[in-house]
């Protein structure tokens, strides 16, 4: 694709779901961030799997079985090759990002990190990568400390060395679920090890919308899920530095992930099976293969060009159409941001406003994002959020913007 | 599609932008209870005086979507001044408006809905029924403390 120019509407014609009308209206979803919509090559190879190639993998000498095999390791090279990862086995296949999470806490936190021992986040991190070190502090008294935010939603790293003096682990967004910052990913990995700390980057609205490489980033560990980028539910990733993942204790125990069980003990499979107990989700890594085929055939650079001008155009919209009635948080400059905007529209409740946005079908959520400390921090419980992909165009952001002007005539002036 | 009319009818809105009872009352003599949507974020304090086997006061502190708001305010006006059996009579009624099943029999008590009839639109929306209710179960948990 490189060199031509990108159909976006022959693209967005690739998602069926997108094609629905409901009650004869065009379809405006605008809550990829939260979840992404699936093309028919991602369902088609997952059914094609189910009815021509289905057998379990790794364990049987049958050739359906082998095909099988080949086919889910293959969706693993696949992913490895997607973020630039040096070799496979460093690519670890969970049930979402979460449990990519959990895991680097519960085994490589629960083998490093004792009491007293610091673990530095930030203020914008969702839940997933809050809620397993504040277990971790529960449980064995690690101390957490938070790289604070600045005015336009950016990390403010003006104490970020005094606050990773003496960290063990450095774990943070590359790209903010709700305010759509994009932090500087290898600058952060630098001062982690600067400071002797490990890492951990948190790659879930990052992934699905830019190239990434994990090498250039230079970091220990990478979490991001299938759902996000046009892949199933069920299945995650976790990356991690081979030397790391070799040294870690396993997560889940199990078959699969070892090599000899005795009535007195067991030992571990080499990685990557070493983390992947039980019968693993083959139907779903082969749809995130599909998912990283299809990704790749557009073209990363391509998809964060459109949703750079998406952004751009949206906030010029947004702002020129409602001036002061519309707060939208997040750093105002495209080149720092993803297509994330969460906002406040004049003082109608996010719920009320993605009520009112769903009479016209246009979807965008309200809550808290599962970034409850951000909330707080923006002084709000809740914000309305919309969120762009490479199945949206400039028309989705006038149908958000017409819409808005529909939850102004409910609620009046 | 149910219309939005059926759900933000005037009165709703009338409560939402002028709710009634709000503020906060000395506890004791009065009991309090919080309540939240953890879904969206809706928070609701709910405050009682109740004198004998009277409410005598009630008020609201917190923040939310029109839903929530509008039907704390409208409970407030609703259990203001009902002895204890109304208003779980009320909260038994306006439950099963809600289409949300009870373990308890009905109350023998009549009630009259007045207006929160007006609610009755957000059954054909089930995802903000948690909305209506969020001020009836608050208020539950804050006569418990009685």
């Amino acid at each position: 694709m490189s060199g031509s120019s990108t159909d976006w509407s022959a693209v967005a014609a690739d998602f069926p779901v997108l094609q629905r009308t409901i009650d004869g209206g065009r379809l405006v979803y605008l809550d990829s961030a939260n979840t992404s919509q699936k093309p028919h090559a991602v369902i088609d190879a997952m059914a094609d799997f189910m009815r021509n190639s289905y057998a379990p993998i790794n364990r049987s000498a049958y050739r359906l079985a082998a095909e099988a095999t080949d086919l889910y390791e293959g969706a693993r090279d696949k992913v490895a090759a997607f973020v630039n990862a040096r070799r496979s086995r460093e690519i670890v296949f969970t049930k979402n990002a979460t449990e990519s999470l959990n895991l680097v806490a519960g085994t490589w936190g629960r083998a490093n990190l004792g009491r007293g021992d610091v673990v530095v986040l930030t203020h914008m991190e969702h839940h997933a990568n809050i809620v397993p070190w504040h277990m971790l502090a529960a449980e064995r008294g690690i101390e957490i400390r938070w790289v604070p935010l600045d005015s336009d939603g950016r990390l403010d790293l003006t104490d970020l060395d005094r606050l990773l003096d003496g960290a063990k682990l450095f774990s943070f967004t590359a790209m903010s679920n709700v305010l759509g910052t994009i932090t500087p990913v290898e600058h952060l990995c630098a001062a982690a090890h600067r400071a002797g700390a490990l890492a951990l980057v948190d790659a879930c609205q990052y992934v699905p919308h830019n190239v990434t490489d994990v090498q250039a980033w230079d970091a220990d560990f990478v979490t991001f899920s299938g759902h996000k980028m046009c892949g199933p539910t069920g299945i995650g990733v976790l990356w991690g530095r081979e030397t790391l993942l070799d040294a870690m204790p396993p997560f889940l125990g199990g078959g699969n992930m070892i090599s000899d069980v005795r009535l007195d003990g067991f030992s571990c499979a080499e990685l990557p099976a070493k983390f992947e107990a039980g019968t693993p989700p083959i139907v779903e890594a082969i749809g995130l293969g599909a998912a990283v085929d299809y990704l790749t055939a557009i073209g990363m650079e391509n998809v964060r060009r459109h949703e750079i001008d998406l952004t751009a155009y949206a906030l010029d919209t947004l702002i020129s159409r409602f001036g002061d009635e519309i707060t939208i948080h997040g750093p105002r400059n495209v080149e720092v941001r993803g297509a994330v905007l969460s906002f406040a529209f004049r003082d109608i409740h996010p719920h009320d406003i993605s009520q009112v946005l769903d009479q016209t079908n246009v979807c965008v959520r309200a809550g808290h994002h599962c970034a409850k400390p951000l909330m707080r921090l923006l002084g709000v419980n809740a914000t309305a959020r919309a969120s762009f992909y490479l199945y949206n165009d400039r028309r989705d952001v006038d149908a958000l913007a017409d819409a808005l002007d529909g939850a102004s005539d409910i609620f009046g002036a | 599609m149910p219309g939005l009319e059926d759900l933000y009818r005037e009165i709703i809105l009338d409560h939402y932008r002028s709710p009634r009872n709000r503020g906060e009352l000395e506890t004791p003599p009065a009991v309090k209870a919080l309540g939240h949507n953890p879904l969206c974020g809706d928070e609701i304090t709910v405050f009682l005086q109740i004198d004998g086997d009277r409410v005598v006061d009630v008020k609201t502190s917190g923040q939310g979507c029109s839903i929530s708001q509008s039907s704390a305010s409208m409970m407030s006006a609703a259990v203001k001044g009902k002895t204890v059996d109304e208003v779980r009579a009320l909260v038994h009624r306006f439950k099963s408006m809600m289409s949300i099943e009870s373990d308890d029999p009905a109350p023998a008590v009549e009630v009259k809905m007045g207006d929160l009839e007006a609610l009755q639109g957000v059954v054909k929306f089930p995802v903000r029924i948690k909305c209506a209710v969020l001020a009836w179960n608050t208020l539950v948990e804050a006569m418990a403390e009685v």
